[in-house]
């Protein structure tokens, strides 16, 4: 009781050099919090934008909360068709680029071969050319053929384009720390190359070749200034936001920025998990 | 399975070839025609011939000097404030984060998996002329009463620096986390300040990170177009606008692919330029 009552006539100036102690002890720790407060503000906005009830077109100030937006997902023109070409691009365009990578970092991790340092250079230099140059290359070759036409295949073309580079890095990230023994084992064992591979290569990689996967899936998704160059008339999600945020966005592409963020979190986290359960095993 | 044992040598040329063609088809030889086409003159009524026209070059450079400059200076600004910011952060998750490191990391690369134009109108909103920060900054008379923060080169700043923070803060973890402690520990034996620890042992050791978190938040930024478009105003348009509106709306195709290759040019000299300062082991190493 009297402790509290000491507290309590504590003036409040004491009150306040104690917390400025505290903040000055962990000026680290309290810096950090606020930078990632600063991180995570635009993506709690755009969470809390998507059940915002707007009265006219703009969805700019908070109004009042509704399900509204989640549950008429698609009542805005066109979302529909880009989110499924979005979706469809991902798919295609990140299988055929993780298998491309994934033969080209095999290849460079395995095997000696003239060529190496250029392959390298050829893999590294699209991650270093402004996104801009690689859309505008890539639209000039496709004006200068009389043939093509501007829309799935060309922004599918672009897209395989852009990922091959990140699943390389990805699987041979894997593959450097990988214990060449194993394969050697099986080989003496009497398996053939092929049966190594498939039996004792792949599934170690496999976890690699997942994250690809997602990697090159996520990029696609997200991907604008690109597809912008090359997609015709044909309207991807990014490209949807686009065309929208010219006249107000509507609350619909809030309620699909946050399914994206959403699934893709939970996939992460469930990683992060994974890892830390696999690393809890290995050291019990 | 017989042809690869007789054709070892064959094999990694055989992996290499679909990927590598799918490049050199769709990445290299487009620069080509880029270059092509931005020595070509006439019209989109008449056709563009290939002409030599360097002039194109020279009406990139004089025309929109402007431009290139703005795009740097961004560039530039945002690159050193992202390093400034996120270096203290990517220090405390190397050294303090203990078990929560993965989950902090996550946290870092948050943004990305919000569409990148989604959280950039998220900061519109943020910035918006009647919300909460702006009214604020004018109470606080940061800001003049009818003064704005959206349209202004602070707006387009602050987009690309948070766009592009993660890209300078994982590298940046990546090299501090490599740091052995006890090296810190022993120049603090040794009477170093903390201060003077930091300068001489940690800065140095995570040079690696800073060069490839500045060379990744610089080159995407310097070519940025989205920013600009929608935090700015066409005051604080940079190159990567005029590119994007030459391509696709005045379909002026050899000015624009002109003006890419001077800003490709521009890029790489100062990539090359940063190399040369710190030293090239350092971007291979």
């Amino acid at each position: 009781m009297s402790a509290v009552a000491v507290d309590a006539k504590r003036p409040p100036q004491s009150l306040f050099s104690t917390a400025w102690a505290f903040v000055k002890r962990n000026v680290l720790t309290v810096y950090s919090l606020l930078f990632f407060g600063y991180l995570l503000l635009p993506i709690g906005i755009v969470i809390a934008f998507s059940f915002n009830n707007p009265t006219g077109r703009f969805n700019y100030v908070w109004q009042g909360f509704t399900w509204n937006n989640w549950r008429y997902w698609d009542g805005v023109p066109g979302i529909r068709s880009a989110i499924f070409l979005s979706l469809e691009i991902g798919f295609i365009a990140s299988l055929i680029a993780t298998a491309l990578g994934t033969s080209i970092a095999l290849a460079l991790v395995r095997y000696g071969f003239r060529g190496r340092g250029t392959t390298n250079i050829l893999v590294f230099l699209p991650l270093s050319t402004p996104e801009i140059v690689l859309g505008a290359s890539l639209l000039t070759l496709f004006l200068n053929i009389s043939f093509v036409t501007f829309g799935f295949w060309t922004i599918l073309i672009a897209h395989v384009m852009f990922c091959i580079s990140f699943a390389v890095v990805t699987v041979k990230a894997r593959l450097v720390g990988f214990d060449r023994h194993l394969e050697e084992a099986a080989m003496d064992l009497g398996a053939n190359e092929w049966a190594t591979f498939r039996k004792v290569t792949l599934p170690l990689i496999a976890p690699a070749i997942l994250a690809a996967l997602l990697l090159c899936f996520a990029i696609s998704i997200d991907d604008f200034v690109v597809t912008y160059f090359n997609a015709g008339t044909r309207v991807t999600f990014p490209l949807f936001v686009w065309g929208a945020a010219r006249v107000g966005a509507p609350a619909q592409v809030n309620v699909m920025g946050t399914a994206i963020f959403v699934v893709a979190l939970s996939l992460m986290l469930l990683n992060v998990l994974l890892q830390r359960r696999r690393e809890s095993q290995v050291r019990t | 399975m017989g042809f690869f044992h007789q054709h070892r040598g064959l094999t990694p040329y055989l992996l290499l070839a679909p990927g590598l063609l799918w490049l050199g088809v769709f990445f290299l030889v487009p620069l080509g025609f880029l270059a092509y086409q931005s020595l070509q003159s006439g019209s989109i009524d008449f056709g563009y011939a290939f002409t030599w026209s360097w002039g194109n070059y020279w009406n990139a450079i004089k025309n929109y000097h402007g431009h290139f400059v703005r795009s740097f200076e961004y560039a530039g600004i945002a690159t050193v404030v992202a390093l400034v910011v996120s270096y203290p952060v990517a220090y405390w998750i190397a050294f303090r984060g203990g078990r929560w490191k993965n989950l902090l990391l996550l946290g870092i690369v948050a943004p990305f998996f919000v569409t990148y134009l989604i959280r950039t109108l998220a900061w519109e909103t943020i910035l918006a002329d009647h919300g909460f920060v702006v009214n604020t900054l004018r109470d606080l008379h940061l800001v003049s009463a009818n003064g704005r923060i959206l349209a202004t080169s602070t707006a387009v700043i602050a987009g690309i620096t948070y766009n592009f923070l993660p890209f300078m803060a994982l590298p940046l973890y990546v090299s501090i986390e490599q740091i052995d402690v006890r090296l810190i520990e022993a120049a603090e034996d040794l009477y170093a300040s903390k201060l003077h620890a930091f300068l001489r042992v940690t800065l140095p050791l995570s040079l690696p990170g800073i060069v490839a978190g500045t060379l990744l938040t610089f080159i995407p930024a310097a070519g940025d177009f989205i920013n600009a478009q929608l935090l700015g105003s066409t005051q604080n348009h940079m190159i990567g606008n005029v590119i994007q509106s030459k391509f696709l709306e005045l379909t002026d195709y050899p000015a624009a692919a002109s003006m890419s290759f001077v800003l490709m040019a521009a890029i790489v000299a100062s990539v090359l330029l940063y190399a040369r300062a710190v030293g090239t082991e350092q971007l291979t190493g």
